[in-house]
């Protein structure tokens, strides 16, 4: 019986965490809906009288088509790099003895945890003065290119990933690879045909992260890329809220249709998307 | 003597097993594979780091040729710079809330989820939910609930306590951004600790309430200190985020107005009217050697578990 009790008081305790968590988030999607004259009279915490789905129009009007597909071009070439070079490294450095391993794995371990602001300034001037041929970047140079956001992207997330993924190769047995040296494999082959099959589980969890995180990204592409057209869609948004900055409801409905994609990927694919933030936190 | 020789030969046997033989197009392989993350990291991370730091010595503004000032621009910071003072304080700030607040938070959901419970996804996720939106988009929700005109919280207060101006007062709107960030930050813990509680032997909670101890006794005697790997990335996590915020309060003000934190000044002073690369250098400077000190805990950390 007491147990009953205990098990109705934390039910009753989580739901109302749980409630009040979700409470901004539906908050918004419901000031999505309702027109902007009822809101003006009587405030975002009122009830409806009617529900409009006229901002979602005008929001996917304002072009947001376009800035979606900016983000893809930014996050699926990244991510492809992202888990190709941190799979790699992780097969290299897990089966290999190479001098200076250790060394490689902390250097891109630490990479990850640097705040931006760091980086920031010299890249910026860097970025300015490399040049790229015009059928890569119309600014011909890596500034204000998607090559430019590619890269920096890249380049940071690769640390993580491979901090994760060495862990998780070290749990394949040498039998495997050695079978396959044997065999007379190249480490190519090796990578190939025996690592990565096997890292499947841990590729998809680390992409699902990336793909999170590059996509909800909004400094390095705030500060490295100046056409607006060009900007991914997170960094659009912001920018629409600098122009509609007292539509609040057109603003809303933009909000709901960025942060959808993310939402959905992690309820669809919850499970991938803890196993890849825990895969590097607790010991395999 | 027998038994001497054939163990001597199974060693042989073993020794030559480790040894792999590199074709040459192994050695090409593994070299450019290596070296193109590598040299990635490198040319745009750590050499990007050690300019900023030269830089932070100069008197640099982007135009005209800089010259090497010295302590100058640290010196002007700390004493001559009317954001600076209150943007540490800020960070700090966020640093105590985020680690006494948020985290805790955070661990007391994971050892509440921690168990049989219906609905426990639905928990979960609700919870989570704030971790996967982007910072721009939680910015706009930081608005609609805090906003004196429009927002939420205002319409619960009712007129009769009167509108309080969460996000424009400069003695207040630091908590609402505190509330934002530990909304986030308490998701994020709850899923690490999650996954850690879950690697926890359930025989040693056993063995300690067989030997009597309470539930709150049998968690930080046995189950904590057993957390301790997760404790320490965890602890990391916390840190860096503190440091690193900036996203929620750029999204919301830009920054200013009792929002003033490291990062932003950062940012400020770099791009924008102002260009002053070398002073702003100096600010990431000091950035980076906050972040310095758990970048090292982190990174040895790494290393012991590395070598186990």
């Amino acid at each position: 019986m007491r147990r009953r009790l205990t098990r109705l008081v934390l039910h009753l305790f989580l739901t109302g965490v749980a409630l009040t968590w979700l409470a901004p988030v539906l908050l918004a999607g419901y000031a999505s809906l309702r027109p902007y004259a009822e809101t003006a009279r009587d405030g975002y915490f009122s009830w409806p009288h009617t529900l409009t789905l006229r901002y979602y129009r005008q929001a996917w009007d304002a072009d947001l088509p376009r800035y979606f597909g900016n983000t893809l071009l930014i996050a699926v070439p990244a991510i492809v790099l992202i888990l190709f070079f941190a799979s790699f490294v992780a097969f290299a450095v897990g089966r290999y003895r190479i001098p200076g391993g250790r060394a490689l794995i902390v250097l891109f371990a630490a990479g990850n945890l640097l705040p931006p602001q760091v980086v920031v300034t010299p890249l910026y001037t860097v970025y300015t003065k490399i040049p790229l041929p015009s059928w890569m970047s119309d600014s011909l140079t890596l500034y204000d290119s998607y090559w430019g956001l590619i890269a920096i992207h890249v380049a940071f997330q690769t640390g993580f990933c491979v901090f994760v993924l060495v862990n998780y190769v070290r749990t394949i047995p040498v039998e495997l690879t050695e079978a396959a040296t044997v065999d007379g494999a190249s480490a190519w082959r090796q990578y190939r045909q025996v690592i990565l099959p096997l890292c499947r589980p841990a590729l998809a969890a680390l992409g699902t992260l990336e793909f999170a995180w590059i996509y909800n990204d909004f400094l390095w592409a705030l500060v490295l890329m100046s056409t607006g057209d060009k900007l991914p869609v997170t960094s659009a948004l912001n920018n629409l809220r600098g122009q509609f900055f007292t539509d609040y409801n057109l603003l809303a409905a933009g909000s709901v249709l960025v942060a959808a994609p993310t939402v959905l990927v992690f309820l669809l694919l919850q499970r991938q998307f803890i196993a890849g933030l825990t895969l590097g936190a607790s010991k395999g | 003597m027998v038994r001497k020789s054939s163990h001597r030969a199974a060693h042989r046997v073993v020794r030559r097993r480790r040894v792999r033989r590199l074709t040459g197009r192994d050695r090409l392989v593994l070299g450019v594979g290596l070296a193109v993350p590598t040299l990635l990291a490198v040319a745009l991370i750590w050499a990007p780091t050690l300019a900023s730091v030269t830089l932070s010595f100069t008197d640099f503004n982007g135009v005209t040729d800089p010259h090497l000032v010295g302590l100058r621009n640290y010196h002007d910071l700390v004493s001559a710079y009317p954001p600076f003072w209150p943007a540490v304080r800020h960070n700090l700030l966020w640093l105590a809330f985020l680690g006494l607040v948020a985290t805790p938070l955070g661990l007391l959901f994971a050892v509440l989820l921690d168990r049989e419970l219906r609905g426990k996804r639905f928990y979960q996720s609700a919870i989570y939910l704030p971790v996967v939106l982007s910072l721009a988009v939680v910015g706009f929700i930081a608005q609609l609930v805090f906003s004196r005109d429009y927002g939420a919280v205002n319409a619960l207060l009712g007129p009769g306590r009167g509108p309080v101006d969460f996000l424009g007062d400069p003695s207040i709107n630091i908590w609402a951004m505190l509330a934002a960030a530990a909304w986030r930050h308490a998701g994020y813990v709850m899923i690490l600790y999650l996954a850690g509680l879950k690697a926890v032997d359930p025989g040693l909670k056993e063995a300690a309430q067989l030997d009597g101890a309470g539930p709150v006794q049998t968690f930080t005697r046995v189950v904590f200190p057993v957390l301790r790997p997760v404790n320490v990335v965890v602890a990391v996590i916390t840190v860096i985020e503190a440091l690193r915020a900036f996203d929620i309060v750029y999204a919301v003000n830009q920054g200013r107005n009792g929002l003033e934190l490291l990062s932003v000044l950062v940012t400020q002073n770099i791009v924008g009217e102002a260009s002053r690369i070398g002073f702003g250098s100096a600010i990431a400077v000091v950035l980076l050697l906050g972040s310095l000190g758990f970048v090292v805990v982190y990174t040895t950390y790494v290393l012991r578990e590395d070598r186990a």
